[in-house]
């Protein structure tokens, strides 16, 4: 009769204790490694040329992006010379607009520091990123960074 | 008095919540570290401003046409042989450095260069012009300007392990720990001045 008893009480939970643990470790990792999304990419992620001579980007928040590359909605068509600034698709006209409000958010003594790093598709032609340079000059944003993957060649 | 056990406390759905947590920085973050080729932009000129004439040997004609070619001083050549064309152009030092708050900097008495008569002056004077196309390629462009870049800081390596026992990236590395180093703000200095980063960007050319 015991013997059956015995039985019926099944096999014990497996302790999960641990697993909680793990987990918090894996959140951690990914807390210290990872950076907030700041904008919606409304491009392809461009695909990022490589160089070998390139330097981290230092302050994030002194940092203001331009994405250049292939849109993803088919109306902008297929060329690899759209331009995103913050969440939409803008021009070169509008990288003045979007300079003077990105240095509205830091303060004064930090506007020199600031940088644009242009974040362009390998396939995007000089003449787009000329263009938002000559616009970067028109408003004395002259620190930039092309940004590149380190590599070897 | 029979003790009674702690019942244990129900923590199973602990693994749920961090699992949340966790999935929530998954999706909201990005991994990616950004690093870039660094670049300053010359200041707009005023209208009425005329270039200064320089001399044609103290520049270094880089175009890249619209089908991604490189015609380097008339030249046609290839992307990986750019760099060292470019250590020999700056590192010539055929002649008089400018002359700076009237002290000239005389002849370039670090330069290894041939100093042949029809190349660069002086490293001080030695310009870098790069003409693309507006169709080019922007990957064949940033990889001319980072060969350009590698030129430079290879001769301000050479420089500073003769100067100072140690590369530059490593002198710029421990300068930049410590920003209050007087003496190491001199010795970055004395590097950059010796071999001063001018690559300009020349008007494009459409060909559209």
């Amino acid at each position: 009769m015991s013997k059956f008893g015995k039985k019926k009480k099944g096999m014990p939970a497996v302790n999960t204790a641990a697993l909680p643990d793990i987990v918090f470790m894996l959140l951690f990792f990914f807390m210290v490694t990872t950076t907030m999304r700041e904008t919606d990419l409304r491009l392809e992620n461009p695909r990022l040329p490589n160089a070998t001579e390139v330097k981290k980007l230092e302050h994030k928040s002194l940092v203001s992006t331009i994405y250049v590359g292939k849109a993803k909605e088919a109306k902008y068509g297929d060329s690899y010379n759209r331009i995103q600034l913050n969440d939409k698709i803008a021009t070169a006209d509008d990288v003045p607009a979007f300079i003077i409000n990105e240095r509205s958010k830091v303060s004064e003594a930090e506007v020199p520091f600031m940088t644009t790093s242009i974040k362009a598709d390998k396939k995007s032609n000089v003449g787009t990123i000329i263009d938002i340079r000559l616009k970067l000059r028109d408003v004395n944003a002259l620190k930039i960074s092309y940004s590149a993957s380190k590599g070897n060649e | 008095m029979a003790r009674r056990e702690n019942p244990e406390i129900n923590a199973g759905s602990m693994a749920d919540i961090a699992f949340l947590l966790l999935i929530f920085f998954l999706v909201t973050t990005t991994m990616n570290v950004d690093s870039g080729v660094s670049k300053k932009l010359s200041e707009k000129p005023p209208p009425d401003y005329v270039p200064p004439i320089i001399k044609e040997k103290n520049i270094f004609e880089v175009n890249i046409n619209r089908n991604n070619e490189l015609l380097v001083e008339g030249e046609r050549m290839e992307i990986k042989d750019i760099k060292d064309a470019a250590i020999a152009f700056i590192d010539n030092g055929g002649g008089e450095g400018k002359v700076e708050d009237g002290v000239s900097t005389g002849p370039c008495d670090y330069c290894k260069g041939e100093k042949s008569p029809t190349s660069s002056d002086h490293p001080n004077k030695a310009v870098i012009s790069v003409q693309s196309d507006r169709g080019t390629e922007y990957d064949t462009y940033l990889r001319v300007q980072n060969e350009l870049i590698k030129a430079y800081s290879e001769l301000r390596n050479r420089l500073s392990k003769e100067r100072y026992g140690i590369p530059f990236a490593e002198l710029e590395e421990s300068y930049k720990d410590d920003r209050t180093n007087t003496e190491l703000k001199k010795k970055v200095e004395d590097i950059k001045k010796s071999y001063p980063e001018i690559i300009s960007d020349a008007e494009p050319t459409s060909s559209n």
